[in-house]
């Protein structure tokens, strides 16, 4: 059986095109690409929010996005318990629709971050689950409001209900703290409470091909076709 | 009607571009200003010849549904 995938692009996504030759080369088969103000998604296995800077990052990242007209389509897609992966912006916007928890915000240092990053899985879901514990993966980051926040109960609810995919950690030439935006207990990504859904800062797209600095981001791909 | 809504960051939500802000006015010579947070006002018009049961509605509605995010940040209706 195919492994259908769809990339939804809004006006200021700029990872779009990298999701889709990410899937398309990891799936082995076309990817639909739709416009924010579509109304109707064809039932994909995989639904990826890009990265970018949906609607100029006005109000807060991902604010105007998470009302698009095509959001609810979206929303269908998760509750069906099929996979969405939101990646960078794509994370920012699946917190301000209420699919995770939390928000992320400014990144402690005011900067942004545009390098590799070292990331390991804390929690298994069908998203890492190639990943073996305490593998340490290079991924890229590029973000402003990376840093995960939220509260002290949602925070015991990620921790108890295992919804942590993926958290910083030290890698092979870091030389500073593990946290690079000051996220809560490390957190690079979450998931929702059916671990079908997955928002994470790193950008997985950017890692997968051997022009990259690594070829890292192929296992969150290769853990959902296997 | 014109309002005013102030929107910031939660108290215990670390605020840094007020911090920045702070270290520059500490270094222009303002000694003693202390705890600077920045946040954001959003000005509009209310529809006009509605109560103010309908008024409070809408700001409420409108701010939970897309000015503020509730996790992070509070309002205040300004006027």
């Amino acid at each position: 059986m195919s492994f259908k995938s769809a990339v939804i692009t809004f006006p200021g996504s700029n990872c779009d095109r990298d999701a889709i030759t990410y899937l398309r080369d990891l799936t082995n088969n076309d990817v639909l690409n739709i416009w924010h103000d579509e109304t109707f998604i064809p039932s994909v296995d995989l639904i990826i929010l890009p990265g970018g800077f949906s609607f100029g990052d006005y109000l807060r990242s991902g604010a105007m996005a998470s009302k698009s007209n095509i959001i609810p389509e979206v929303i269908k897609h998760a509750n069906s318990g099929k996979f969405l992966l939101g990646i960078c912006n794509g994370f920012q916007i699946l917190s301000e629709i209420g699919l995770l928890k939390g928000a992320l915000i400014q990144n402690n240092k005011l900067k942004f971050l545009g390098k590799d990053c070292f990331v390991k899985k804390k929690h298994e879901n069908k998203f890492n689950k190639l990943i073996k514990k305490d593998q340490v993966l290079q991924i890229p980051v590029a973000h402003n409001e990376g840093n995960f926040y939220c509260s002290n109960d949602d925070l015991n609810y990620l921790n108890d209900e295992e919804l942590i995919a993926f958290e910083y950690c030290m890698g092979s030439f870091s030389n500073s703290d593990a946290n690079i935006n000051g996220s809560i207990n490390n957190i690079a990504g979450i998931t929702n409470e059916g671990k079908n859904v997955l928002g994470m800062m790193p950008h997985p797209e950017r890692a997968y091909q051997n022009f990259h600095t690594s070829m890292d981001g192929k296992s969150i791909i290769e853990s959902l076709i296997s | 009607m014109r309002i005013k809504i102030l929107i910031r960051l939660k108290k215990q939500i670390l605020e840094p571009q007020g911090k920045v802000i702070e270290q520059s006015l500490n270094n222009l010579g303002f000694e003693g200003l202390r705890n600077i947070r920045q946040g954001k006002l959003i000005e509009l018009d209310l529809p006009e010849n509605i109560n103010q049961e309908e008024k409070d509605n809408i700001i409420s509605s409108a701010c939970k549904k897309l000015l503020v995010n509730e996790i992070i940040e509070e309002y205040e209706v300004l006027g």
